[in-house]
């Protein structure tokens, strides 16, 4: 949310200078004015908005920054219990959390693992989803019963299908073991073991990611013209040909959407790891945000000054991804 | 508007709790022999579902029959989000219960958050002598009672005569013992030795015990965790899972652990009284005798069981405080415990119950009494809640093989550093 925010302000901004003249303070007031009684509908209409949204997300955000330049933790906030007011007695720490969250290697161990894991996904959840989409794009029989089908995994809610996941891994009771125990196979730690853990967490993810993309995608190749495809193949393109200069130049607008879409998502991918995994085995499987949960809520004394620091530099990673994403999407002639 | 609805909030929940206290004041100086009880107690109970929470529910229900005007709503929360779920209330105010079951370790340290109502001189504590000094340690923090003793405990080996017979096995005095007796057990049956439960760091202190380490030496302010006797520990249950002497989990591991045993997948568990009600549902016990329970394996120091147990404690922002205390009051009484030894053999935390027909013949609690007197006590500071969150983290990780036992030792010290400032 923040992300596209900021993003947008700054495509604004950079219009504002190429558009108009020199910024001079009085011109700017008079554009203000000017703006004002020409659109104060428009601006009596967004103010609700505005205040609505600076309510839910400005002022946690401002506290969460806030927070991370104190000390703040379960024992020192201030709280009412009954008739017992215990006030705040947390102090402003300036940048120790930053410090100490970037000097100790409990932050890249778990940055490494969220970077791996953010490219895993998106790249096979991609790669599945361009397959599928270009699959059921053909004229196949049944194609919209696959289409249903393949959306089902996104009509689920999200939390019900992990909790399915979750038994269907289980080492002892879970299906997947009985099937291969069935084959002669021995059991696979699915969760127990940390690599295994990894790759599992990554196959559910992707499980739930595909639809989307498949949608997505589905509907950038129904964009396509057909004549481009008939004159490629009068021109004697083969198939490969043809996907990779006409389907893929087609999809672009739609692919870098989504592949930005699914990456911030998928960073900060809560339910998946936290339902399935807690992070485990030990924190083999710990992303950025469920560890920021747990310095919160899962660690005694909670640690809300930790848990905020993360929390920013989550924003800023995220942040300064999107402001590289889209300067290198400008680079090569997108406009975004 | 959700500012106004929430100022709303507040200026009633400050009248409520005004006017509560005003009641409270008036209470205290006479009026408690003729007042009559009013009001709802909502009770947070931790038991285990499906045993265990039938008869509590029953239980706490009954009290109303004494206080007809008084609603009692039972809540049952599973105790692995217990603490979590209380603070948040707790913290915020807003559907925080009046009493909850609280866990020997969370007692002091929600006292220390300031989440308690301290009970000394109310009607929740009577007979105080009768209650068995470990089980009452617990509920003490700076001077102040904050709770009182519901049930304790401590932990045993509970095993499968069947397959120990199959086997021709004894049950295992020494850990070196559990390795052979599981070797033969896997030999003879196929079957597992031990299940022991990787995802909750509990169950590796008779381990560390057995081999005389402790977590922290509260007297001396120092961390033990790392010493010898806790990386020998750390050894000792890595060993126990690559010898397939035991299975374990990283995840769900009460369930897995359940499961394996009452399917008569593993011949062993270490577990707790907690524990009986549920495994007597198992298909291998409906036959009850076919449970055996023998004290935990004793390590190079001999053994050594943690002692735990449950509280009941009262919400210090409770509305009704005081059949809140009438509550506390008469699910710790002598006829309340006796009632909860006999159906599920759990152990009083009062004296005079032990001697109670019914409560004397039980199998389990007679062999717990003395295991309970001679179980290690923890330090009942505010962090003692807070040393099992590093503890298990790492020990997992040296059971998946992701760490060592000497580092994972290491870093849980260095956590626990971080926590008790100033300690060695």
């Amino acid at each position: 949310m923040a992300v596209d925010t900021s993003s947008q302000s700054v495509a604004k901004a950079a219009g504002d200078v190429a558009r108009g003249p020199s910024r001079g303070t009085g011109k700017r007031e008079g554009r203000l004015k000017r703006s004002l009684s020409t659109h104060w509908y428009a601006w009596a209409m967004v103010a609700p908005v505005t205040v609505v949204i600076s309510v839910i997300i400005g002022y946690p955000l401002v506290r969460g920054i806030y927070l991370s330049l104190t000390d703040a933790t379960e024992r020192n906030v201030a709280r009412t219990i009954g008739v017992n007011e215990i006030p705040a007695t947390y102090e402003f720490v300036g940048l120790d959390n930053y410090k100490e969250a970037l000097s100790g290697g409990q932050f890249f161990d778990t940055l490494g693992w969220t970077l791996v894991w953010t490219v895993a996904c998106v790249s096979i959840t991609f790669g599945l989803g361009m397959a599928l989409a270009n699959i059921l794009n053909r004229r196949i029989a049944g194609r919209s019963f696959y289409r249903m089908l393949l959306i089902l995994p996104w009509a689920v809610p999200g939390f019900v299908s992990v909790f399915a996941w979750r038994f269907l891994y289980d080492e002892r009771r879970g299906l997947l073991n009985s099937i291969l125990a069935g084959g002669g196979i021995d059991a696979v730690p699915w969760l127990n073991d940390p690599t295994m853990a990894k790759v599992a967490v990554i196959a559910v993810n992707v499980w739930l990611g595909v639809p989307f993309m498949m949608v997505a995608l589905l509907g950038g190749l129904q964009s396509i013209p057909g004549e481009l495809y008939e004159a490629a193949e009068m021109d004697g393109a083969g198939p490969w040909q043809r996907f990779r200069n006409i389907t893929l130049p087609g999809l672009r607008s739609v692919s870098t959407t989504v592949v930005l879409l699914s990456t911030i998502w998928t960073f900060n991918m809560f339910p998946v790891i936290f339902l399935l995994t807690r992070g485990g085995p030990g924190e083999a499987t710990q992303i950025l945000v469920t560890q920021a949960y747990k310095f919160s809520f899962e660690i005694s004394p909670r640690d809300f000054a930790q848990s905020s620091t993360w929390g920013v530099l989550i924003l800023v990673i995220l942040m300064v991804f999107a402001a590289v994403y889209r300067r290198v999407l400008r680079k090569q002639g997108e406009v975004w | 508007m959700r500012r106004g609805i929430a100022a709303i909030a507040l200026v009633s929940a400050l009248a409520v709790s005004a006017t509560a206290c005003g009641g409270n004041d008036s209470g205290d100086t006479g009026n408690k022999s003729s007042g009559e009880l009013s009001g709802t107690v909502t009770w947070w109970d931790t038991s285990t579902v499906g045993s265990e929470d039938k008869v509590f529910k029953k239980l706490a229900e009954d009290f109303t029959k004494l206080h007809p005007k008084v609603t009692v709503k039972y809540v049952n929360v599973p105790f692995g989000e217990a603490q979590n779920k209380f603070k948040n209330a707790a913290q915020s105010g807003s559907g925080a219960p009046d009493v909850i079951r609280s866990e020997v370790a969370w007692t002091p340290e929600f006292a220390d958050l300031g989440y308690l109502a301290p009970l000394d001189g109310t009607a929740a504590l009577k007979g105080e002598d009768d209650f068995l000094k470990q089980a009452a340690a617990s509920t003490e923090y700076n001077g102040k009672t904050y709770a009182v003793p519901q049930v304790i405990d401590s932990m045993g080996i509970f095993y499968n005569k069947k397959i120990f017979k199959e086997a021709g096995v004894e049950v295992p005095k020494t850990i070196d013992e559990l390795k052979t007796v599981s070797a033969t057990i896997k030999d003879k049956t196929g079957k597992t030795g031990l299940y022991l439960r990787g995802d909750d760091a509990y169950w590796f202190l008779s381990f560390l015990y057995g081999e005389g380490g402790d977590l922290v030496d509260a007297e001396n302010k120092k961390i033990t965790v790392d010493d010898e006797a806790g990386v020998k520990a750390m050894k000792t249950v890595k060993d126990l899972v690559d010898s397939k002497a035991a299975i374990t989990d990283a995840t769900n591991g009460w369930d897995n652990m359940q499961a394996a045993f009452k399917d008569g997948k593993v011949a062993m568990i270490i577990n707790g009284p907690w524990a009986v009600a549920d495994t007597y549902t198992g298909k291998e016990f409906a036959d009850k005798a076919n449970l055996g329970i023998a004290p935990v394996p004793a390590g190079s120091a001999g053994q050594g069981a943690p002692q735990g147990g449950h509280n009941l404690a009262v919400y210090a922002g409770s509305k009704n405080l005081d059949a809140s205390y009438a509550f506390t009051e008469y699910m710790t009484s002598a006829e309340s415990q006796a009632k909860v030894a006999k159906e599920l053999s759990l152990l009083p935390t009062r004296n005079s119950v032990y001697s109670q027909p019914g409560v004397a013949s039980n199998e389990i609690v007679s062999f717990f009494r003395p295991v309970v007197d001679k179980a290690v006590e923890r330090p009942w500071i505010p962090e003692t809640g807070s040393l099992f969150a590093p503890l298990v983290t790492e020990y997992t990780k040296v059971l998946t093989g992701q760490t060592t036992p000497e580092k994972g030792a290491k870093a849980t010290a260095d956590e626990y550093r971080k926590l008790l400032k100033d300690w060695k």
